[in-house]
């Protein structure tokens, strides 16, 4: 068995530093285990989320080596361990203590998204039809497991901090799973444009690549919003053609 | 009590997992202010993980379903021991719940026709499960979270509750302190569902998320409601068992569903071997009718790998005993085999099972599309919990209501894969209907100051003890694990008299281990203090599996005695019911199971 070195940051909103820690290494080990490890042997009181410990739940977020991860995803076969391996809090939202962080932003966030509102059922028995090919894009929207990595890698919200004019990158998915939600009948165009800041975004495609599920956030969400965006507001085709779709919807 | 902050509801929820969501969502519905506290993030509860899907008689994809069937198929998955009211119920009402969850904006997948997809699982004779793909559980969670939030419900997330707060015999509240800053809240309400889910922290080896530790059933047990059923302790049959960081990972039955196959290390589909009798006219008895099963062929019987949990987790576990294990313990569980039969199974089996691709592919080496996967049973599901009324869901304690995994009946001696999100809906909406009529026709009562002093001193009793100064005190992990290894030892799988009353003495001593745990740090976000808070929880509901797996002499569902390999049919009449005793120790008593209606019994009969 051998020894890797785990350097932690320690602290809380007041500040704080980093701490060497030695982990035991064994055969399949994530950074979960070594952070679980570490408050086991030597250190009861360092603050970190988890709870499913299988990519499923989103609550281990922190940052290994300066990228956004799962931690419980995080092999330590795929990271360098001849030199200490650095594990940080997120830093797009504010530090609780250790690796723990305040996202509560996002909840708040999130319920200002309109919610969802059904057409009118398709059968007597009160359910609708859909088929497999028009819910494909809603369901790659929907595997999102709000580990807020996104949010964190997005400068507009780490680097720029516009938390009050941007919802980020999760809450556009968010946003485009019910807008192409084929059976959904409300309109989030105009609160996307103004209050949601779609337009910050300027496509640098962070978000997707630390996307622990894959979803191609920039190209299937946040683009076809900007262009449905543009369409509503300054193009009077598109304007026409929504009235259209709306007349359809009623 | 001027040093806590009080906050008022109608109803409290403990818990937000579907159970707790749904009992939430239908109290709001009913007028009622609501609370919700959760010790972990909202959206974030075990519900989350659940993969293969809803058990729900729609009958979209084969028109021969319906309650009955569903009906039937539970109670012999449960060994006739469930409470027959609450499999009724659940088998009449699951299909509008999973419906309501389309309304309220959950996409499953389809059928050509355009309706809920839904597939075949373990013990259901036609294809019950509505899914998404293989995270289900996460649609369920997020389709609900959103309803709720939007509905108004008062979230507190983060705040772990210890204590339920009575006023005389009944619940009036219940208090708790929040993880971030480690202060105590006292929340006052006129009735309190308990949805905390399950126990599998107090095992070894488990499937469950760091939340699972049995909170809701130990803090009902120590307010006087009486627990039923805890001997029954599903053990999945499938788990990762390599490499040791995810031993215990769940690989979802639904690869089975598919068409994956158990083999042992001399490529024998050894499943074949073992079918119980009462499942032998409903099994397939060669590969070819197996094979045809899993691909919709509606004559076809289900292969031998999809018998039910117990059983097949027994097999798993006589193939490694006997010595025909796979390199790491476990035996061989193939979906790769599928390219003999499907042009295109690569992309198949990537499309159905992802998660399960993904999870072996980053966390085990393994591309399941070309190789077996290796797996063996691990804890998952506990059957037993509070004992509860089957219509309101309320337990022996006036204004306690419990819901979900936490609370015991529908599943007897072992749960039918796909029942649980069903229970959790069926029985969340009843609770948080009547826990919200409850609500309003009682006053708030007040809250014993006496109570709550006790608690919060116990509480913080570990900061008091130095573990760096004395050797009499320790950390909480140690005490933690060692109870882990015990359970996962003495009463696992396979129980035997002898062992059991060794756990027992184990337990003793644990609990005076647990009695001198002692935690660095102060009180913010502090996982040490956590993990000692919580192993009261693990002892408790440890202590309770224990006493009733000794009490119940006999081999049923997912209670496997050595010593007692048979069924005995007096023990098929009675559950067992634990409650704490006026001198503070467990009482173990038997009950007569509630008469099963003649309507019922004919629509098992008609089933056999
Ligand atoms: C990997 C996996 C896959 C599964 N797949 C399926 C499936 O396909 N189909 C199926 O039907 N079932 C499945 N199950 C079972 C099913 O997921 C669970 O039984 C079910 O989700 C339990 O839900 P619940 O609402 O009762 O509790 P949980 O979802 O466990 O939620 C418990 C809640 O209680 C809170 N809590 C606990 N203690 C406290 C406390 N002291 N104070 C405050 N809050 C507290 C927790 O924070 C959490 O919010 C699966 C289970 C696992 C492990
Ligand atoms: S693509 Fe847009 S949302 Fe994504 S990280 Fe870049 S700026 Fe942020
Ligand atoms: S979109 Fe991806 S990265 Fe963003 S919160 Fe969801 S799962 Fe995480
Ligand atoms: S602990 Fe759930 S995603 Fe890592």
């Amino acid at each position: 068995m051998s020894t890797a070195t785990f350097r932690i940051w320690r602290g809380d909103a007041q500040g704080g530093e980093f701490r060497d820690y030695p982990v035991e290494v064994s055969e399949g080990m994530v950074v979960l285990d070594a952070v679980n490890q570490l408050q086991a042997k030597h250190a009861h009181d360092l603050a970190c989320r988890w709870n499913c410990k299988a990519g499923k739940c989103g609550s281990c977020s922190a940052e290994v080596n300066g990228m956004p991860k799962l931690m419980c995803m995080t092999r330590l076969s795929a990271i360098p361990l001849d030199r200490p391996v650095i594990i940080e809090p997120m830093k797009a939202f504010p530090v609780v203590r250790d690796l723990a962080t305040d996202v509560s932003w996002n909840y708040r966030v999130k319920k200002k998204i309109k919610p969802f509102k059904p057409r009118a059922p398709d059968a007597p028995d009160g359910t609708w039809r859909m088929a497999q090919a028009d819910v494909d894009r809603v369901q790659e929207f929907r595997k999102c497991i709000e580990c807020f990595l996104c949010q964190d890698v997005c400068h507009v919200l780490r680097d720029h901090h516009r938390h009050d004019d941007f919802i980020g990158p999760r809450f556009l998915v968010y946003t485009a799973a019910l807008e192409m939600h084929p059976l959904d009948t409300e309109d989030r165009l105009p609160e996307l444009k103004q209050a949601h800041g779609v337009g910050l975004c300027n496509i640098t495609k962070c978000c997707t690549t630390v996307c622990p599920e894959n979803i191609t956030i920039t190209d299937n969400a946040i683009i076809p919003l900007k262009e449905r965006v543009v369409d509503e507001f300054y193009d009077p085709l598109g304007w026409l053609a929504k009235q259209a779709r709306n007349a359809l919807k009623r | 009590m001027p040093d806590y902050e009080t906050i008022e509801h109608d109803v409290l929820v403990i818990g937000s997992g579907g159970a707790g969501l749904r009992a939430a969502i239908e109290a709001s519905a009913a007028g009622v202010s609501v609370g919700m506290v959760c010790k972990c993030l909202l959206g974030k509860a075990h519900t989350v993980m659940a993969e293969g899907g809803i058990a729900a008689a729609l009958a979209n994809v084969d028109d021969r379903d319906n309650w009955q069937v569903h009906f039937a198929d539970t109670m012999r998955g449960g060994q006739y021991v469930n409470n027959w009211r609450m499999a009724e119920l659940h088998a009449k009402e699951a299909p509008e719940r999973v419906r309501e969850l389309e309304a309220w904006g959950a996409v499953f997948d389809r059928t050509p026709d355009g309706r809920i997809l839904q597939r075949n699982f373990g013990g259901h004779k036609y294809p019950r499960l509505a899914h998404v793909g293989d995270r289900t559980g996460l649609e369920l969670i997020r389709t609900l979270q959103d309803r709720g939030v939007h509905q108004g419900i008062d979230v507190h997330m983060e705040v772990c509750v210890i204590e339920l707060l009575k006023e005389g015999g009944r619940v009036v509240g219940a208090l708790g302190f929040d993880r971030e800053r480690g202060k105590f809240r006292i929340f006052r309400a006129k009735a309190v569902v308990l949805a905390t889910g399950g126990v599998g922290k107090a095992y070894k080896i488990t499937s469950n998320s760091w939340d699972c530790t049995g909170d809701g059933h130990s803090l009902a047990y120590h307010a006087g409601a009486a627990l039923i059923d805890m001997e029954y302790l599903q053990f999945h049959p499938t788990g990762m068992v390599w490499p040791p960081s995810v031993c215990g990972m769940l690989v979802t039955e639904g690869v089975r569903g598919e068409g994956g196959i158990l083999t042992n290390k001399d490529g024998k589909r050894f499943m074949f071997g073992f079918i119980p009798d009462n499942y032998k006219a409903q099994t397939a008895d060669n590969e070819e009718e197996g094979w045809r099963y899993t691909q919709g062929d509606k004559e076809a019987r289900r292969p031998p790998e999809l018998l039910t949990r117990d059983h097949v987790a027994r097999c798993i576990v006589r193939e490694i005993k006997e010595g025909r294990g796979s390199p790491h313990g476990g035996v061989f569980l193939d979906i790769s085999w599928i390219q003999q039969r499907l042009a295109h199974a690569e992309e198949h089996i990537k499309r159905k099972l992802p998660s399960m691709y993904h999870q072996f592919k980053q966390l085990g080496d393994v591309d399941i599309t070309r190789e077996p996967m290796e797996v063996g049973p691990t804890t998952h599901y506990i059957m037993g919990g509070v004992k509860v009324d089957a219509d309101t869901q309320m337990s022996s304690v006036p204004g306690l209501f419990a819901a979900g995994e936490c609370a015991a009946g529908i599943n007897g001696a072992n749960r039918l894969g796909g029942n649980s999100l069903s229970d959790l809906l069926v029985f969340g909406q009843r609770a948080g209907e009547f826990a919200a009529k409850f609500a309003k026709e009682n006053l708030a009562g007040s809250i014993n100051s006496a109570q709550v002093e006790e608690a919060t001193r116990r509480a913080l009793e570990p900061f008091g003890r130095n573990v760096t100064a004395s050797a009499d005190f320790e950390g909480p992990y140690q005490v933690q694990f060692d109870l882990q290894e015990m359970m996962q030892n003495l009463v696992g799988i396979v129980r035997r008299e002898d062992e059991m009353l060794r756990a027992l003495d184990g337990l003793a001593r644990l609990n005076a281990r647990a009695r001198r745990v002692g935690v660095t740090g102060h009180r913010d976000f502090n996982p040490g203090w956590h993990t000692a808070l919580d192993l009261r929880s693990l002892l408790t509901v440890s202590e309770a599996i224990t006493r009733a797996a000794l009490e119940r002499k006999e081999s049923r569902g997912a209670q496997f005695r050595d010593d007692f390999p048979n069924k005995d049919a007096t023990l098929g009449q009675q559950s067992v019911i634990i409650h704490k005793g006026a001198d503070g120790s467990m009482q173990v008593n038997r009950e007569p199971l509630p008469d099963l209606p003649a309507h019922l019994k004919q629509v098992i009969e008609e089933m056999k």
